[in-house]
């Protein structure tokens, strides 16, 4: 209790840490710190959405105006010409498609796993939980060269198919960390009791599933935007037009329309509203995934 | 669950199969099956051929004068880049999460969603934000800002970000700018958790809140540090969006900005007249692997086990 001793204003620390200053000081000095940053956190982000439903005069006038579209200067030529003359649409279909297959089966897979390796004990256990541990620390994109070859051969290149399979192998060690850790919170006596009822190990395994729900709503989420913000795996194992996401079909869209600048903040624009809805509805389950991640 | 002489146990394979394969067969397999294509060079007449040629391609990589420089470069580079996340991005986080952990702070849910914002974004997005909106040498905010007020003349990141000697630290703090939200909600979740009797006794003792700080709190952070830091590390050595979709696959000015991974894509697909090379990009890839390995490993064995040590 050797640092405890040292606080105590006996000891002879040094007159900064003796200088109390006030409470309505703190909380002052407090909030300004916290506004000036989330200031510059949505800011920028702000000013593209302001500036994407400007016409391309007022853009032009006055570049990034932090002034809100007005009667003159209200335009949403840019949100017609994305969604009229691209394909954002599909690009959307694309991502919805891969994200949710991914994540569905991150959480149905890993749940199995998780369950086999909490609720038995068989040989070779602790080993199998390490051997599919090690993907947490190492980052797939290493395997890039030996994966492009794979897709190729399983003839899977330019396919949602493939991106849902990557995805799915990467979120799959952290799923199986965390979930199989909060299977082994559930009661045993609750699946001894439906074992004596003659349920099947699969019943059980159902049983489980809806009391670890918050669990499984951590994992989705905390795999929702690594996969829908990816770029390396669109660029090279679908890069095609017709399985393009929206992550690449931005990146892609900027490039071709550098100088329709309505477009491109609009495009901008519309590829961040699901991600920010969707931010705003599980903000709480994907602060949770994130710490209980990284923490456990 | 081991009753003797049962049957063998499908379910448990059933329940297993799923997961071990996809994970086996797209991830470890790929992994080890780069490494070992690190070991073999494409045979010069037949095309498509590769033979084994053991360590050479490391050879070349760490001695040829087409590569060497670039790859020296790069390692460079991303440790400029890992060095800026962790002396700039983490003690930010820090502090964020210090004051948000108050309880006498209003609002705090409020700023810690908005503050979390930009780490939801793409990388196309941040670098489009960036680069054309607030950093752009004509028309960006920041230049407007900076010359209204009469500052353009020593701070002019919009000029710094061309540059070749400020590029890298002008990337390295816009992602900064995306990713502080990581360590903020890892302290912070620390710091939530922290026992409240340590800092109400310190408290009653009369210490400050800055000595509570660099006295109780942040010694009792250390292990969250130390998660915090190989995060960052191996993180940082995948970080590729940024670059690519602001300074592109050349990683300019002069490859000032070029990482392992930018390196790594340029190497394996080519670029403008040299073609792709399978075997180098592998070779790049296993190069990375053992800094990585080597980074958790230091954490692993020389970090973590201290703190053991320490605690008990």
């Amino acid at each position: 209790m050797a640092t405890l001793a040292s606080v105590s204003p006996a000891a002879r620390s040094p007159w900064w840490e003796r200088w109390h200053v006030s409470r309505y000081v703190q909380l002052g000095l407090a909030h300004a710190l916290l506004l000036s940053y989330t200031l510059l956190a949505v800011g920028p982000v702000l000013l593209l959405v302001i500036n994407a439903f400007k016409n391309r005069r007022a853009i032009f006038e006055n570049p990034y105006a932090i002034a809100l579209p007005g009667d003159p200067t209200f335009s949403m030529a840019g949100f017609e010409t994305v969604l009229g003359n691209s394909n954002f649409p599909l690009y959307f279909r694309n991502s919805v498609i891969v994200v949710l297959a991914a994540l569905l089966l991150i959480l149905w897979f890993g749940s199995m796993a998780a369950f086999a390796l909490s609720e038995y004990e068989f040989r070779g256990n602790t080993l199998l939980g390490l051997y599919l541990s090690i993907g947490i620390m190492i980052p797939i994109r290493l395997g890039s060269v030996s994966l492009i070859e794979l897709m190729v051969n399983l003839g899977l290149i330019n396919t949602l198919a493939a991106l849902i399979l990557v995805y799915t192998a990467n979120g799959l060690p952290l799923a199986i960390f965390v979930l199989s850790s909060f299977m082994r919170e559930v009661p045993r006596d609750l699946k001894d009791a439906a074992r004596v009822d003659g349920a099947s190990e699969y019943r059980i395994y159902a049983l489980i599933l809806p009391l670890i729900r918050p669990a499984l709503g951590t994992i989705a989420v905390f795999n929702l935007i690594p996969v829908w913000n990816d770029l390396w795996f669109p660029l090279i194992l679908a890069s095609s037009e017709p399985v393009k996401t929206v992550t690449l079909g931005t990146q892609v869209f900027v490039g071709q329309f550098a100088n329709d600048y309505n477009a491109m903040l609009a495009s901008m624009t519309i590829s961040m509203v699901p991600i920010i809805v969707l931010y705003i509805i599980f903000s709480r389950q994907l602060i949770r995934g994130l710490t209980s991640g990284a923490v456990k | 669950m081991t009753p003797a002489r049962r049957a063998f146990p499908w379910h448990i394979l059933v329940f297993l199969a799923p997961a071990c394969l996809v994970y086996t067969l797209f991830m470890i397999y790929p992994l080890l099956d780069t490494l070992r294509l690190s070991l073999y060079a494409p045979v010069p007449e037949v095309r498509g051929a590769v033979q084994f040629v053991g360590l050479a391609n490391y050879q070349t990589l760490l001695t040829d004068p087409l590569y060497a420089p670039r790859v020296q470069g790069a390692i460079v580079n991303n440790f400029e880049f890992f060095f800026i996340h962790m002396f700039v991005q983490n003690p930010i986080g820090l502090l964020l999460a210090t004051v948000l952990a108050s309880q006498f702070v209003y609002g705090r849910s409020v700023y810690r969603t908005l503050i979390f914002l930009p780490t939801i974004l793409s990388f196309v997005l941040v670098g489009f934000i960036w680069n054309s909106i607030l950093l752009h040498p004509q028309w960006g905010v920041v230049r407007n800002i900076a010359t209204e007020i009469g500052i353009q003349g020593w701070f002019a990141p919009w000029r710094w970000a061309g540059e070749e000697s400020g590029a890298l630290t002008v990337m390295s703090l816009i992602s900064v700018w995306q990713y502080v939200g990581i360590p903020l909600m890892l302290f912070l979740a620390a710091l939530v958790s922290l026992p409240d009797e340590l800092i109400e006794a310190a408290r009653v003792d009369g210490a400050t809140a800055w000595g509570i700080f660099w006295r109780i709190k942040l010694p009792l952070l250390l292990p969250t540090i130390g998660i915090v830091g190989v995060l960052t590390f191996v993180g940082n050595f995948n970080a590729f969006d940024l670059i690519y979709t602001v300074k592109g696959g050349l990683a300019g000015p002069n490859f000032t900005t070029d990482l392992m991974a930018t390196f790594f894509h340029r190497t394996f697909f080519g670029f403008q007249l040299q073609s792709g090379n399978p075997t180098m990009g592998a070779t790049i890839a296993g190069v990375l692997f053992v800094i990585i390995l080597g980074g958790v490993m230091l954490y692993l064995f020389g970090f973590q086990r201290r703190l053991l040590r320490v605690e008990y």
